[in-house]
């Protein structure tokens, strides 16, 4: 999982983790005994529907101000390891 | 010999025409400075939040009504992969509750695809490779561009109906037509603007069941989906004839040696880990969304042919397509000039001759052409039926009434395009004669395959002032005499 998530955990930390994540699995096991059949799934939590803004540019960051947070930069670009395969 | 069925499925993605991003208000323009329209929504900084661009979704909602299908409410979901196109390490798409399903397209041909769903997401930035001569798996490292990264797309998926690769290539010719026609996309494929992705099997033809299929991307224009197809399609073939089975997997379209190739991506699926976007509300198509949606879009591609090819007349000898529409009328609706021959013809102009002069010399220039006065469009044209212009003379008064506006008469008049009169164009004619004897009398013994070249000296020696009516005409009287 932690592979999946590319996180570096040394071996206290993936012990401590495994701990929290059965209980959270735990919880989602209770969740799945209870009868969900007439309860649509919650894609938000507030019944809120179309929130939208219109199509009006504003103004964007300055290239070089985040450039130079940036590892390394080339040519206005960010400049990145070598990839080792297409995108999914 | 067994036969086989070509069985293809397409997705394409299309970039909507809004001013600005789909989550930010940062620019959506292609060919802008790298990395000059980027703000923390884009580049997944923490603690920034998307807000949905409204006319993206009037957009996209105008899509799936030109693709007949229906309009449902939709969420978003993460789809988490690393890749550093996309700096949030999730692109925000929409799953298995897109905004369109259910629809379907109709080819000039009369045949029909189905259309699966037409759904949102964001676009990924744009990668370039330093090194090994610009290929990903022999770059030293890449550099990112993330203007792109959260431009509006919709993805439209078809259902697997095409049969053949001229059909994919039609599907897309046909669904590039709508999606410029709606406003929604410049559907510049050279750009980027229109990506094309195609599912491609094959089938033994008494099979029900469909074969494995691969997907083959990287297609950037009509020409190399068609050929990227026919491609698949053998080589699949060869690999079944010889025993073998086609392995579902992803492959590049390589322009360069013509083929596919496998992309070797890892054998384990992708796993996406798809979940609703908790920063995003649901999509609902309210009467106000589908009302702006719907708002001043016009008459589709189709239909446009369809009246427009009816100012030739029923089954017209010059149609070269299916559906009874030439390649002029084709080119004309394209470029949204259909509106100019219509004026044009209700003022008086020939349609055959409006549509040429539409098709060939306005469409050079077509911003300057939608510009133009059809009534002024259409003086032209009666000048150059009536014999008053010469072809190459119209075409010239029309470059400048595109460039400066103006009545085609006085153009032609500043021009000097002064209709030849007789006594000059008998000289010619007679000149003409005398200086190719053996010509004229293969002429005069009934060889109308010279006539083209009698009328060529005559163009020349008038400079193309003659008109190629009357040249015609004088050398008939002349055999005749
Ligand atoms: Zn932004």
């Amino acid at each position: 999982m932690a592979r999946l998530a590319r996180l570096a955990l040394d071996d206290d930390e993936v012990g401590r983790y495994a701990v929290q994540l059965s209980a959270i699995l735990e919880h989602v096991d209770a969740v799945r005994r209870l009868d969900t059949a007439d309860v649509p799934p919650t894609a938000h939590p507030f019944p809120v529907e179309n929130v939208l803004r219109s199509d009006i540019e504003r103004p964007s960051l300055d290239r070089d101000s985040v450039l130079s947070q940036a590892p390394v930069a080339e040519s206005g670009r960010f400049r990145v390891p070598r990839i080792m395969g297409e995108a999914p | 010999m067994t036969e086989y069925e070509t069985v293809v499925g397409l997705e394409v993605h299309c970039e909507l025409s809004t001013t600005t991003k789909l989550f930010c208000g940062c620019r959506n323009a292609f060919g802008d400075e790298p990395n000059t329209n980027i703000c923390p929504v884009c580049l997944g900084l923490p603690g920034s939040l998307p807000v949905i661009n409204r006319r993206a979704v009037e957009l996209a909602l105008r899509i799936g009504a030109a693709l007949n299908c229906t309009a449902r409410r939709s969420i978003f979901h993460r789809k988490n992969y690393f890749y550093p196109d996309m700096p949030k390490d999730y692109q925000i798409s929409q799953y298995d509750e897109p905004i369109n399903v259910d629809g379907w397209l109709e080819l000039p041909d009369g045949s029909r695809v189905g259309i699966e769903r037409a759904h949102m997401e964001e676009d990924t930035g744009k990668t370039t490779h330093v090194g090994g001569g610009g290929r990903i798996h022999e770059a030293s490292y890449s550099l990112v561009d993330y203007n792109r990264a959260g431009v509006p797309l919709v993805e439209i998926v078809s259902r697997p109906d095409v049969r053949s690769a001229a059909q994919a290539r039609a599907y897309v010719d046909e669904l590039r037509s709508i999606l410029v026609a709606t406003g929604a996309s410049d559907g510049r494929m050279e750009e980027g603007s229109l990506r094309v992705d195609a599912n491609i099997s094959v089938r033994p033809v008494v099979s029900a069941e469909f074969g494995t299929r691969c997907e083959v991307k990287n297609l950037n224009s009509l020409r190399s989906l068609e050929r990227a197809v026919e491609y698949e399609v053998e080589r699949q073939i060869a690999l079944i004839e010889s025993g073998g089975s086609v392995s579902q997997e992803t492959r590049h379209w390589d322009e360069g040696d013509s083929s596919t190739h496998s992309m070797r991506s890892k054998e384990e699926a992708n796993d996406y880990r798809y979940f609703p976007e908790p920063d995003l509300t649901p999509l609902v198509p309210d009467a106000a969304l589908l009302a702006a949606a719907g708002e001043g879009v016009g008459a589709m591609p189709a239909e446009r042919r369809h009246r427009l090819s009816s100012l030739l007349g029923a089954g017209s000898d010059l149609a070269t397509r299916t559906d009874g529409s030439t390649d002029q009328v084709v080119t004309v609706v394209d470029l949204g000039l259909d509106e100019l021959v219509h004026g044009a013809v209700a003022a008086g102009a020939d349609p055959r001759l409006a549509l040429a002069r539409a098709a060939n010399e306005a469409a050079a220039n077509p911003d300057a052409a939608r510009l133009l006065d059809p009534v002024a469009f259409a003086g032209l044209v009666k000048m150059e039926s009536s014999g008053r212009l010469s072809a190459t003379q119209s075409k010239e008064v029309l470059a400048e009434l595109m460039a400066n506006g103006g009545d085609p008469a006085q153009i032609a008049g500043r021009l000097g395009y002064e209709q030849m009169d007789t006594a000059s164009l008998d000289a010619i004619v007679d000149g003409v004669i005398v200086a190719n004897p053996l010509e004229w009398k293969r002429y005069r013994e009934g060889d109308d395959k010279v006539a083209q070249f009698l009328l060529g000296q005559v163009m020349k020696s008038s400079k193309g002032r003659a008109n190629g009516k009357l040249v015609a005409q004088a050398f008939a009287s002349r055999r005749e005499a």
